[in-house]
């Protein structure tokens, strides 16, 4: 039953884009296609889980007991790049059709707000372990339904004809966003 | 003015690149807690670019991203702890936005295409540009989003601490508010109404020269 309530409430009522604005620089950048804002989704997914894991682990058997919680962030940050250049350099060896599907995407998730974000949020010890893992799992799903739903309405509105100039772009894009971020949020209220 | 005009409408780091949004768009519900953040961008931005325009012959060019992310972490977690201990207020306000600087792409990305290749003193002067555009452009958000939000202009408030008075002003009638613009959804909308008026704005006074 909690496992539900930790899905709603992260997938749709907290999402991490429309209620956190966490990871808003891919959102809006790589969301040209479905394609290729899936692909990120699942990118970002998957470090986010393996990089809360580690985090977790860090900052409870290393950080809280030599009282260096301070560091918190600065050993996330790392734990984040290094995870990423292992990941490059393993896949870029061992599963190159992976690798020429995911590549372009593992570089930008170095310096994403939404990895780092939810890392901040759960391994820094407000949770128990598996509450913190199921956490760490939605909400970049939570991302990925985002950006896959703003690619699909993106690529209607590259289309169509009936956009003023001046919101051509970024304006519409925006608009568009918070739009879908009233939808989400709905289910609040 | 020129200058000025400049700043928001051709080098404006949000408003022409999209970079920086998160803590831009989440500390712009109020113009306080916006000219907190842009204040603290504005410092991590100048002295961890000033560090990276300091030792950039130093740093080998393919280890140079994870360095400066490093240096920008470490600068970010002083600023943490000192703010944490000595200005509890503006820890109160930013919360997990403070440490979310680190990953603040107008930061790295000015210590790449700026502060990698150029003196200190021409770094400072990049980050001050950088930096002011975006106090601008963070305060304009808040003013849209507060003023239309809540009816209010609130320069001081849980800083009056600090200074002694308040400075909460009441801009519209009381009543005629859409909350709806507090909201995350409100944000979004405000932002993608602000980028098309810029857009208007700019194709005019590209037209007059």
């Amino acid at each position: 039953m909690q496992i539900i309530n930790i899905l709603i409430q992260q997938v749709f009522a907290e999402n991490i884009v429309f209620h956190k604005f966490l990871g808003l620089c891919p959102f809006v950048g790589v969301s040209k296609n479905k394609t290729s804002s899936m692909l990120m989704g699942i990118t970002i997914t998957i470090v986010t889980i393996m990089a809360s894991i580690i985090s977790y682990l860090i900052y409870q058997f290393a950080l809280v007991p030599s009282n260096t919680e301070y560091l918190s962030t600065l050993s996330f940050i790392l734990v984040i790049a290094s995870l990423v250049q292992v990941l490059q350099i393993l896949l870029k060896s061992y599963f190159k059709k992976i690798y020429d599907m995911f590549g372009i995407y593992l570089p930008l998730i170095t310096t994403n707000c939404a990895v780092l974000g939810v890392v901040l949020m759960t391994a820094r010890g407000a949770y128990p372990f598996l509450e913190m893992l199921i956490y760490s799992t939605f909400a970049p799903l939570g991302f990925t339904f985002a950006i896959i739903i703003f690619a699909i309405v993106k690529e209607r509105i590259e289309l169509s004809k009936d956009i003023p100039d001046n919101f051509k772009g970024m304006p519409i894009s925006f608009i568009t966003a918070g739009i879908l971020a009233l939808i989400f949020a709905g289910y609040v209220i | 003015m020129k200058k000025i005009k400049d700043l928001i409408l051709k080098e404006n780091a949000i408003f022409n690149l999209a970079l920086g949004l998160c803590t831009s768009l989440a500390m712009s519900n109020k113009v306080e807690n916006a000219i907190i953040m842009g204040f603290l961008v504005f410092i991590i931005l100048l002295i961890s670019n000033v560090i990276i325009s300091l030792f950039r012959k130093l740093i080998p060019d393919n280890v140079k991203i994870p360095v400066y992310i490093l240096i920008i972490g470490t600068i970010v977690t002083i600023s943490e702890i000192l703010v944490q201990n000595y200005i509890p207020v503006f820890y109160k306000a930013v919360g997990i936005y403070l440490p979310l600087i680190v990953v603040n792409c107008i930061i790295l990305g000015r210590a790449l295409s700026h502060a990698s290749k150029n003196t200190v003193f021409s770094t400072i002067k990049d980050s001050f540009k950088i930096g002011i555009g975006y106090i601008i452009a963070i305060v304009m958000i808040a003013l849209v989003r507060e003023i239309l939000g809540a009816g209010t202009l609130t320069l001081m408030d849980s800083t009056s601490a600090l200074t002694g008075f308040r400075m909460v002003y009441q801009v519209l009638p009381k009543g005629f508010n859409l909350v709806f613009f507090q909201s995350p959804a409100g944000a979004f909308i405000a932002l993608g109404l602000l980028l098309a008026f810029l857009k208007t704005k700019k194709e005019e006074v590209d037209a007059n020269n």
